[in-house]
């Protein structure tokens, strides 16, 4: 009991604690709906830029890039990280710059 | 900064992303969901920095100068014509990204906290694998329809026989690699695995042809998505999960609208090979010797000018020939005569999803005179003049009335109905599904053969 308490506050101290499968399953399918009803409603004129931008937003897997280039100590896995934020970089930066460009493009009539 | 606080501002980073795709609903809305799309990265890049784990600095500042730079280049300089082929590069980088993730957490379990070298949770490797699977497919599916879209290499779709058997085997083998990778738990495994997968993102992709690209694109954004999810339950982490499923919808969504715009099932398009369908010259109309009625600038300039309402038709081949911006000038002039002009956009009128819209946009055309195909069909029969640029397949009536038609069953626009329909196109050819147009031979057809650009503006000097 005790050394599980000990891995547990282990865990803590490294910043990430594992949840069980059934509850990320969960957060999963739900998020999956909200997904399915809002992109319903994005209009069929903005479906360029809403691929843009999902391209921008998909690159928050940087977040798993980051903890993997952060330690101190030098390895193999801190350049697959610098790899992945330098590539995910590339996207949100890109992504998000396009979208914008699209975006300021689309007026109304105003002649 | 503790555990709750972190998970707090990872939700206000997925309720931001959500925020982005819900102000996409209309243009108003759109750029404020962008400046939230915005905020969400910064948050989670914030938030993750300040985790404990992290504490040297240069990789990742390196990293996302670099990659900034980068990005903010070819965003700055990228052509709307050519944002089919930006795109599907950016989904490939996702994918690689997801593979790069994946490698780190496999070399340095710890620092994910699920589990030592040697000795990853089963769980943990098997959405790893999942992710690293979808991953390297998005990765080389993505480049091979970026080389397709950027004409590197050509459009048409590559088949072999025995190519649906490979690809199964592959996919059996993706499977049986992933359970070797958590009974081995070794390094040859996993790039196994990644081999794998990236040799069946490249044969998914080959046998498809160029005129699905759309489709093809907008799965490619879904498996980016889906890429992002495998990775984040491997990290357990709720930010990648609930992104990557707005994402992985998103694209399945967009997937399933073109598929519909095509009459097509998203097996047909997997599948492949469509374009070079020996069967298709057997169907539709034949062109023959029937009489078709050709006009010239000046005569289309004359009956536009007598038209008290007129819908244009863009299709791909007018984004080819760079005709957008002739063409609304001719709109503009006709509006100074008093003509009331309209947009009607084909769910497939681009190489992707919207493309056609941004095209205008970037023409200044104003987006309220922009219709889709179910709001303006039904204005074509009071309408005078139907004016299809670059568009063919389309308008094809025989998609309505011909069932031994390759493309029987596409929804298409009902420019017949219009009093006069104006056709720009070079030459007779039929379009992308290689079938004829009984469309050209029609009374009210007048044929105006050149570049589309050079018709616009002689149009425009008739006009003026």
């Amino acid at each position: 009991m005790e050394t599980t308490v000990a891995e547990t506050a282990g865990q803590m101290a490294e910043g990430i604690a594992h949840a069980p499968f059934v509850f990320l399953f969960t957060v999963f399918v739900l998020a999956c709906f909200v997904g399915y009803y809002v992109v319903w409603r994005v209009t069929p004129a903005l479906h360029s830029p809403l691929m843009a931008v999902t391209n921008g937003i998909s690159s928050v897997i940087i977040v798993g890039a980051l903890i993997a280039a952060g330690p101190a100590d030098f390895s193999f896995s801190q350049i697959m990280g610098f790899i992945g934020v330098t590539l995910a970089s590339v996207n949100i930066f890109g992504g998000f710059l396009v979208t914008y460009r699209m975006l300021s493009m689309f007026k109304k009539k105003g002649r | 900064m503790n555990e709750t606080l972190i998970a707090f501002l990872y939700l206000i980073a997925s309720v931001c992303f959500i925020m982005a795709l819900r102000g996409l609903s209309s243009p108003e809305t759109s750029r404020g969901g962008l400046l939230y799309g915005v905020v969400g990265m910064v948050i989670a890049i914030v938030t993750t920095v300040a985790l404990p784990i992290v504490q040297s600095y240069w990789w990742i500042v390196g990293g996302i100068i670099a990659g900034g730079l980068v990005g903010t280049v070819i965003a700055q300089r990228i052509q709307m014509t050519a944002l089919p082929q930006l795109v599907a590069a950016f989904h490939s980088l996702v994918g690689l990204a997801a593979v790069a993730v994946a490698a780190a957490a496999f070399y340095a379990p710890h620092k994910f906290g699920i589990g030592e070298v040697g000795n990853i949770h089963a769980g943990s490797l098997v959405e790893m694998g999942l992710g690293v699977a979808v991953g390297a497919v998005t990765f080389t599916g993505s480049v091979i329809a970026f080389a397709k879209l950027q004409a590197l290499m050509s459009g048409a779709p590559l088949v072999f026989t025995g190519q649906h058997i490979l690809n199964a085997a592959l996919g059996i083998a993706i499977v049986v690699l992933i359970v070797a990778l958590i009974v081995t738990q070794s390094q040859a495994a996993f790039w196994a695995l990644v081999v794998v997968s990236l040799l069946l993102g490249f044969l998914l992709i080959l046998p498809i042809g160029g005129a699905d690209m759309p489709v093809v694109v907008s799965m490619l954004n879904s498996y980016s998505g889906w890429a992002a999810c495998g990775i984040g339950f491997t990290l357990s982490n709720s930010l990648l999960i609930i992104t990557g499923a707005l994402v992985g919808s998103s694209g399945a969504i967009l997937s399933y609208i073109m598929c519909k715009g095509m009459n097509r099932s998203i097996f047909n398009v997997i599948l492949g090979g469509f374009g070079t369908d020996s069967g298709a010259a057997a169907a539709g109309a034949k062109s023959g010797d029937k009489p078709i009625k050709a006009g010239s600038a000046e005569d289309a300039a004359f009956i536009m000018k007598n038209a008290s309402s007129v819908i244009i038709v863009p299709g791909y081949g007018m984004a080819v020939a760079q005709a957008q911006h002739a063409l609304r000038e001719m709109a503009d002039l006709l509006k100074d005569e008093g003509a009331k002009i309209s947009y009607a956009i084909h769910p497939v009128a681009g190489r992707m999803p919207g493309h056609m819209n941004v095209l205008l946009a970037e023409a200044s055309v104003p987006y309220d005179e922009v219709f889709e195909l179910e709001d303006i069909n039904r204005d074509f029969a009071q309408a005078d003049v139907a004016f299809v640029i670059g568009a063919n397949d389309v308008t094809n009536p025989a998609a309505k009335t011909d069932p031994k038609s390759p493309i029987y069953g596409m929804p298409i626009l009902d420019v017949e109905q219009a009093k006069t329909v104006l056709f720009v196109k070079r030459s007779m050819a039929s379009g992308y599904a290689g079938v004829d147009n009984e469309l050209f031979f029609r009374n009210n057809t007048m044929m105006l053969f050149g570049d589309a650009k050079k018709m616009c503006e002689d149009i425009v000097k008739s006009l003026g």
